[in-house]
């Protein structure tokens, strides 16, 4: 497992975790130098990643959500108020004024890799 | 203007009603009013009074809200009995000497049971039915004795007889008429009815009267009859009618009628223009009206004439009765006897079945005059709004009553068929505009409904019609009632449920793929979570389950605030030993846990990080503790008291009680959490009766209520049934819960299920305890099901390496959440406020 400690650059990838770490729908929390974020695998085997800060309840918990999708958009339900964010492009679906950060991510043999956008 | 003092006499069921709608009325507080209540407690509900045997107490039976008389201004005077009046000069004294004037005054002195004056009616054990005082009489005599009998075979008397029954000694009807019920059904029907009540231990005695009442010899009593016969009894409860309670009305000059009863006209004035006169000891018409229904129609005439509307009038009530008289049903409606000019009847008879059915028609058979069902109510509904309404019978009209050869129903009259006025529940006089009006207004539920138009909340007789008439306004404005559990199932969760169960599904991902669309979200996939657990009761952390789950579930504690979680273990009972406490210490110091005792007997662990969950359920679990569900949709706590083993008031062993019952529904996975209590007597300080399910210990064994709650609503519990003993109890309780989950919706407790279910209370007990569906078997395999594949989940999971690798904050490293920061208080960690946080990492 890589741990990730520095500070990282813009458009920088770094290797989270194996693929085979992800489970489909149960998101895993994961640290990107001092950023947490939220990894999901969904159903079609397409890979997320999204702030693990909630705004709206002031925790880092966006990671232990439900996933599913809401009138076809891929989404993870906030576990402590039940907002749903867009998980491609961190839009609330409730509140327009609230987005939350999202990460590229690609699959380079097996590991995934996240870049800051 | 100053404010005009507004009297009532009496603070009985009228009396109360009548307060009430002032109160609603005169937003103005035009009025000061006052209120004399000879009884020594305020209002209560004696259309329930013999509920009072079966459990019930005085405090249940209050009709009034707390705080009513404070909050409202309304001064009442409690124990005191108004005992003259003075029309001339608008005064009235009290028997503890009040004076007051008046500008307005209410009469609504109920009436009295009237005992026939035959020597020895006075003798000690010689009593009446009507107060709750009688009623603790009735249970003294009872204890004493071995035989009782009731004078009167009428709707009171019978229901009385049944009270007298269930205290244990041997009862008989004494009936002057020749027939029982005389005043409500017919010849035949009395006969069928005599036989019933025979069949279940009563025995019937009519044609009788009674000349005098002398010593007996071998018990308390002789009752010598005019025949030359005699009975002998130790208890005798007089229940021969009702005589209105007119001696003021009388004394002060108000006209009565030549056979009691204070005249009133349609306003419900009496003979002075500033006095009223309402409920049971008022004459309108000739007639005197011995039902609620009625006198809560005057209530709200004399209401509204008070505030000035010019139109308000009592014009006659109906006294159509539908009744459960020991269990055998039995209903009167109209001109039952067939008395009117030219009627017609048709009857039907069933003997084997013990089933009476016979309606009165027209000369020219368009209109129903008239009808008497026993040994059935179904029709009874239609039957009276084809009566009331005045609506055109079928050209058969025999098949309203005859029964159909392919095993439907008679044919049923739709609500639709009905005019806005038709009354739909006669108790508090709510018409069906009445229940469009609410519907209009948003109630949209049959408990909201209920709440707002107080229908069905009396008898609850009309509670189907009520649903129907809901549902099918509903349908009519096209208001689709979108049932459906989220966008992607066409179903409700009741429907999901069924499905999961007869196709034997599984998965969620087989459930979605065969009946819904796209990939779930956070309403249908823990509903269907549940669901499959309550079926199969599989692992909840299996992985084609884990992604269904709310984070709780999830991690099997509950998140706080601060995305930490807590840990309760089950104290079962709230009983625990010395050493297990010692080991919830050792462990809160340990992992520096804030410690509390909850409101549910036992103690919750807060301000784990979600890696330190496993370890410490090691720990707990290696000490004998198993996961308490705190966090799952299933049995929170059983409550108990310390009962029969340690106080002195006890009458069964409610500890251990409480203590099998958590063992045996624990991790029952259900629509919402439920929760339980077992009290050792009838203080009941385990406060059962504020549970899903209460249980009550007595004498004989446990009464069983159901369908309380606490929380944001509270709802007092239904006494669902007595004195059971423990095997029934446990197969009552097993029937229940499973046709909860069966029919509730999702995060319905069973509150509000029990407030939206047509037919109410009578109808769950008749599934439950009838086996009206003939699902009884079914309930208890599947609950048997469940409770032989109980497992500890924390136990499976910290067993399984993979699994405990899901508890941890980030995948890529060990470090724990940054953001969670606590602080000292009282001794104990907190969450740091997000002030207190930024000072941590200024400092760190
Ligand atoms: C810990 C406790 C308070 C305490 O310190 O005493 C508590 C704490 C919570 N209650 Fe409660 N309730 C606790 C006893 C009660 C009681 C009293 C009782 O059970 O005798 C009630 C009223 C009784 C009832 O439920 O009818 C109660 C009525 C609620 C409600 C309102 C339910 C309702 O029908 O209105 C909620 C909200 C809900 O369930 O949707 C709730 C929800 C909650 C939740 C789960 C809120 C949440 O989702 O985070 C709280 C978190 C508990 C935790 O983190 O462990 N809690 N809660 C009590 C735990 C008892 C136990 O040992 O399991
Ligand atoms: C066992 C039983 C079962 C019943 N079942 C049904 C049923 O199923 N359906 C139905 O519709 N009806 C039923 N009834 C009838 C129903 O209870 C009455 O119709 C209703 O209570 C009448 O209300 P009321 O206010 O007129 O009289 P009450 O409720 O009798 O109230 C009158 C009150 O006035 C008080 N009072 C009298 N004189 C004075 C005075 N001078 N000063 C102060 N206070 C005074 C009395 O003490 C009493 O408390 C039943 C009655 C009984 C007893
Ligand atoms: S409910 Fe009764 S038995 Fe239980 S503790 Fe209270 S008084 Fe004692
Ligand atoms: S008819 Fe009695 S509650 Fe409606």
């Amino acid at each position: 497992m890589s741990e990730v400690n520095k500070s990282i650059e813009k458009g920088e990838w770094l290797s989270v975790c194996q693929e085979s770490d992800l489970i489909p729908n149960i998101g895993v929390g994961a640290l990107l130098g001092e950023q947490q974020v939220a990894l999901f695998k969904i159903n079609n085997g397409d890979i997320f990643a999204i702030d693990n800060y909630d705004p709206f309840s002031d925790a880092n918990v966006l990671s232990r959500g439900i996933c599913g999708d809401i009138k076809g958009q891929a989404v993870v339900a906030s576990p402590i108020y039940k907002q749903h964010f867009n998980l491609s492009t961190g839009q609330c679906l409730e509140d327009e004024t609230v987005k939350i950060d999202v990460y590229q991510v690609r699959v380079i043999n097996g590991d995934v890799q996240l870049a800051n956008n | 203007m100053s404010k005009q003092n507004l009297v009532i006499i009496g603070n009985g069921m009228v009396g109360q009603k009548f307060l009430e709608y002032m109160v609603e009325r005169d937003e103005g507080k035009q009025f000061n009013i006052i209120t004399f209540c000879e009884e020594s407690r305020p209002a209560y509900d004696r259309v329930h009074l013999s509920e009072f045997f079966t459990g019930k107490t005085a405090e249940d039976l209050s009709m009034v809200e707390e705080g009513f008389f404070e909050n409202n201004n309304i001064t009442i005077h409690i124990g005191d009995k108004a005992v003259k009046i003075d029309l001339q000069n608008k005064q009235l004294i009290s028997e503890k000497g009040v004076e007051i004037e008046y500008d307005k005054l209410v009469l609504a002195t109920g009436s009295y049971p009237f005992v026939p004056p035959m020597p020895g009616h006075d003798r000690k054990d010689c009593l009446v039915y009507r107060t709750i005082e009688d009623l603790k009489q009735i249970t003294d005599a009872g204890k004493r004795g071995k035989v009782g009998v009731v004078v009167g075979g009428g709707l009171l008397g019978l229901e009385c007889a049944n009270a007298v029954k269930n205290l244990g000694v041997e009862t008989h009807v004494v009936e002057f008429a020749p027939r029982l019920m005389v005043v409500q059904i017919d010849e035949a029907g009395g006969n069928m009815l005599q036989r019933k009540i025979e069949g279940l231990g009563v025995s019937v005695h009519t044609s009788k009267n009674t000349t005098e009442i002398i010593d007996g010899e071998t018990h308390q009593h002789k009752m010598v009859f005019a025949d030359g016969e005699s009975l002998e009894t130790d208890m005798i409860v007089f229940s021969a009618g009702i005589r209105p309670r007119d001696e003021l009305a009388k004394d002060c000059g108000l006209d009565v009628g030549q056979r009691g009863g204070i005249a009133v006209n349609n306003q419900c004035l009496t003979s002075d223009e500033d006095v009223y006169a309402i409920g049971e000891c008022a004459l309108w018409n000739e007639q005197i009206f011995g039902l609620v229904g009625p006198g809560n129609q005057m209530a709200a005439v004399v209401a509204d004439h008070l505030m000035g509307t010019a139109d308000a009038a009592f014009t006659g009530a109906d006294m159509s009765t539908k009744l459960k008289l020991m269990g055998v049903d039995v209903c009167s409606i109209g001109d039952a006897h067939g008395s009117s000019q030219g009627s017609l009847s048709y009857s039907f008879v069933d003997e084997p079945n013990e089933i009476y059915k016979r309606i009165i028609v027209s000369e020219d058979k368009s209109k129903l005059l008239g009808s008497v069902l026993i040994g059935t109510s179904e029709e009874y509904d239609t039957l009276l709004q084809y009566a009331l309404n005045g609506i055109d019978l079928p050209e058969h009209p025999d098949d309203l009553i005859l029964p159909q050869r392919d095993g439907s129903g008679p044919v049923g009259l739709g609500v639709d068929a009905l005019p806005d006025t038709a009354q739909i529940c006669s108790c508090n006089n709510v018409s069906k505009g009445d229940l469009i009006a609410a519907i209009d207004g948003g109630a949209m539920a049959l408990g909201d409904l209920k709440e707002c138009t107080k229908a069905g909340t009396t008898c609850g007789g009309c509670n189907v019609m009520v649903g129907q008439v809901l549902n099918s306004e509903l349908e009519k404005r096209g208001i689709e009632v979108n049932t459906d559990i989220c966008e992607h199932f066409p179903y409700t969760r009741q429907d999901l449920y069924m499905l999961v169960r007869t196709e034997e599904i599984k998965t969620f991902g087989d459930l979605i793929a065969k009946h819904g669309s796209g990939s779930g979200c956070e309403v249908c996939k823990p509903a269907a979570a549940s669901i499959l657990a309550s079926c199969w009761n599989e692992y909840i952390l299996k992985n084609e389950h884990t992604q269904l789950l709310d984070t709780n579930d999830r991690f099997l504690a509950n998140m706080q605030k601060n995305g930490t979680y807590s840990i309760v273990p089950r104290i079962a009972g709230g009983e625990i030993t010395p050493e297990k406490l010692i080991v919830i210490g050792e462990v809160a110091k340990k992992y520096n846990l804030y410690t509390k005792i909850t409101g549910g007997q036992r103690i919750d662990l807060f301000g784990a990080r979600v890696d330190q969950l496993p370890p410490i359920w090691e720990e707990l679990i290696a000490a004998g503790f198993e996961s308490g569900h705190a966090y799952a949709k299933s049995l929170r706590t059983v409550k108990s008291c310390v009962g029969s083993t340690w106080c002195r008031f006890g009458v069964q062993d409610s500890v251990k009680m409480a203590i099998d019952m958590e063992n045996r529904y624990k991790g029952l996975r259900a629509p919402h959490k439920f929760k339980m209590a077992v009290s050792g007597c009838t203080r009941e300080c385990a406060e059962a009766q504020s549970k899903d399910v209460g249980i009550i210990a007595t004498e004989k064994g446990w009464n069983l209520y159901v369908c309380g709650n606490g929380g944001m609503k509270p709802r007092h519990a239904d006494l669902f049934a007595s004195d059971l003993d423990d095997e029934t109890l446990v197969k009552y309780i097993d029937r229940f819960y499973m046709f909860y989950i069966r029919t509730a919706d999702k995060l319905q407790r069973t509150s509000t299920w029990m407030d939206n279910m047509e037919g109410g209370l009578e109808y769950l007990q008749d599934v439950i305890i009838n086996d009206r569906l003939g699902i009884a078997e079914e309930l208890e395999k599947e609950m048997a099901l469940v409770i032989n594949t109980y497992q500890c989940e924390w136990k499976t999971t910290i067993e399984d390496e993979k699994k405990m690798k899901q508890f941890r904050h980030f995948v890529n490293s060990d470090k724990t959440d940054n953001k969670v920061v606590f602080v000292q208080e009282r001794n104990q960690i907190r969450p740091a406020t997000t002030e207190e946080e930024q000072e941590y990492a200024e400092t760190a």
